[in-house]
């Protein structure tokens, strides 16, 4: 038997850690987001010639999506921090050791990565912006001129994409006093994680944007076409069902290393054990099991796999499933993981 | 180099919180936050109970997790003593030192920045014992040089069994309980 009384009392440490509220989770999820998107279409400039003649569908919005939704992200860290007038001291110094300071300045080289990508795609995503800058449509051309600077671009994008991504896991996994985040297992995690849910954005993607030059609603008339799509069954266009498979790898690997992660944490010792029941039999068990396993990998999974031997109609419910699931995923991680402790473990 | 430790004796510790209130008093700590406190553990069962009394804060470790994960540098190791520091003006309150101590020892000062014990390093450097030692009524603390062989705390350690906080969490405390 033991019994432990302290007199502290510090508010956001006791009675357990509540440091990071809703502010975190979504900067993870968004970072994470943005991580797919970027080597997805990272991926897409490398393999294909890039010609605004040919549709490239839904990669021509994501670039200026990713850059929207990091800069979401962005706000969400900084409201985050309880100093915010010093923020600028992150880029007065690298500290090799720190995973924070490494993310800070990957967001540094990001932003040009992205940035690129999206003058790159401009005339096709914004084609109305472009007409009257004629300026804006000279820089995409010579970007898009030569096949080497847009390979280039491709290249940046995955590459530093996939830093991002596995940037978002190491964040925690570098936190060693929480044994549930203790697993380096949660890098390549958050990565697929975020490329499953960059895959489910670009589904989404895929069915708001023009399908050729010329017919375009453009990046501005997105949002009402979510909702415009997301009340008529969409027909499949080009490049959805690879997109879909692709989202199902994805999802399949991102089950795969939550259960080593689990595996590795059950293994190890008691305090890892006790973190890990968190989320298997503890207090987040029932929204672990429901929203991420079940409705954010597993549904989404079958009704992706229903859809591609066409026994089911293709709609956006299994896209929006999976980034549903990519978000309680981050949100469950951070908030059972400040209640992970080492002394649980004392005897 | 020094390497400046602290060890307490919980044979003695009486729980009376005098070095609570010294701190808070010494160190102006935000009232309803605290620096250091007292914790109980009782272990056993009847009639071989036995009871710890320990006055806790943070464990200025060797190995600091705190230190490490620190973006701007505000989390340092002082170069007198090995004392872990934070400069206000460089935290950026990121909490990522808050998450990372295994001890829970720091907090976020209503300022913004990280806050936590300083081994009272504005006093050690007057040759003054921090505020808690140099309070406490049945003398159960003790500050000292663990570099030096011939201080009161190695003579301490070299003949009285003792225990630090965590040790398998791997930071290397330097808080040490004579039990
Ligand atoms: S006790 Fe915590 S705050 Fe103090 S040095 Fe160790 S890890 Fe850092
Ligand atoms: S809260 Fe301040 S001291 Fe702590 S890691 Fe962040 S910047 Fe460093």
């Amino acid at each position: 038997m033991i019994e432990y009384t302290s007199t502290r009392h510090n508010p956001g440490i006791d009675p357990t850690l509540h440091l990071w509220g809703w502010e975190i989770p979504v900067y993870l999820f968004l970072g994470g987001l943005v991580a797919g998107l970027m080597m997805l279409s990272g991926y897409h400039l490398l393999r294909s010639r890039w010609d605004h003649d040919r549709a490239h569908g839904h990669y021509v919005t994501a670039p200026l999506f990713s850059l929207a939704l990091l800069s979401a992200g962005m706000l969400t860290l900084f409201l985050d921090l309880e100093h915010k007038v010093q923020v600028w001291r992150l880029y007065l110094t690298f500290r090799p050791a720190s995973p924070m300071s490494w993310g800070s300045w990957i967001l540094l080289l990001v932003y040009p990565a992205l940035a690129a990508s999206a003058l790159l795609t401009l005339p096709d995503s914004l084609p109305r912006l472009v007409r009257r800058l004629p300026v804006l449509s000279r820089v995409a051309a010579t970007l898009s001129g030569r096949d080497g600077t847009v390979h280039l671009i491709g290249f940046a994008n995955l590459v530093l994409g996939a830093m991002l991504g596995v940037y978002t896991g190491v964040l925690l996994s570098a936190l060693g006093a929480r044994p549930l985040w203790n697993s380096a297992l949660l890098g390549p995690l958050f990565l697929f994680s975020g490329l499953s849910t960059g895959a489910a954005t670009l589904h989404l993607l895929s069915h708001l944007t023009p399908r050729a030059r010329g017919d375009a609603p453009g990046f501005s008339d997105a949002l009402a076409s979510v909702l415009v799509t997301w009340l008529r069954p969409p027909s499949a266009p080009e490049g959805s069902r690879k997109l879909e498979q692709a989202d199902n790898s994805f999802l399949t690997i991102e089950l795969v290393l939550l259960a080593l992660f689990f595996g590795g944490l059950m293994t190890s010792t008691l305090a890892h054990q006790t973190g890990a029941r968190l989320l298997l039999t503890g207090p987040w068990a029932a929204p672990f099991w429901v929203f991420v396993v079940g409705s954010g990998i597993l549904l989404p999974l079958l009704l992706q796999f229903l859809q591609a031997q066409r026994r089911i109609q293709s709609t956006l419910v299994p896209a929006l499933l999976v980034i549903g699931g990519g978000l309680a995923l981050r949100f469950i991680l951070v908030a059972a993981g400040q209640a992970s402790h080492w002394s649980i473990a004392l005897p | 180099m020094s390497r400046y430790i602290m060890v307490i004796d919980t044979r003695r510790c009486v729980g009376c919180q005098d070095c609570v209130v010294a701190c808070q008093t010494e160190n102006n700590v935000p009232s309803g936050y605290c620096r250091d406190w007292i914790t109980e553990t009782a272990s056993g069962e009847y009639p071989t109970v036995r009871l710890e009394i320990r006055s806790e804060r943070c464990n200025h470790c060797d190995n600091p997790p705190c230190v490490h994960c620190c973006p701007t540098g505000a989390s340092h190791v002082h170069e007198r003593g090995g004392v872990v520091l934070v400069t206000p003006e460089k935290c950026i309150g990121c909490k990522a030192c808050l998450a990372s101590c295994p001890y829970d020892a720091r907090f976020i000062h209503p300022k913004g920045y990280a806050d936590k014990c300083t081994f009272c390093i504005h006093r050690v450097e007057r040759g003054l014992d921090p505020a808690c030692v140099s309070v406490c009524p049945t003398h159960c603390m003790h500050f000292g040089d663990a570099e030096d062989p011939l201080s009161g705390v190695s003579r301490l350690l070299a003949t009285r069994p003792h225990h630090t906080l965590l040790p398998e969490a791997g930071t290397k405390p330097r808080i040490y309980y004579l039990t």
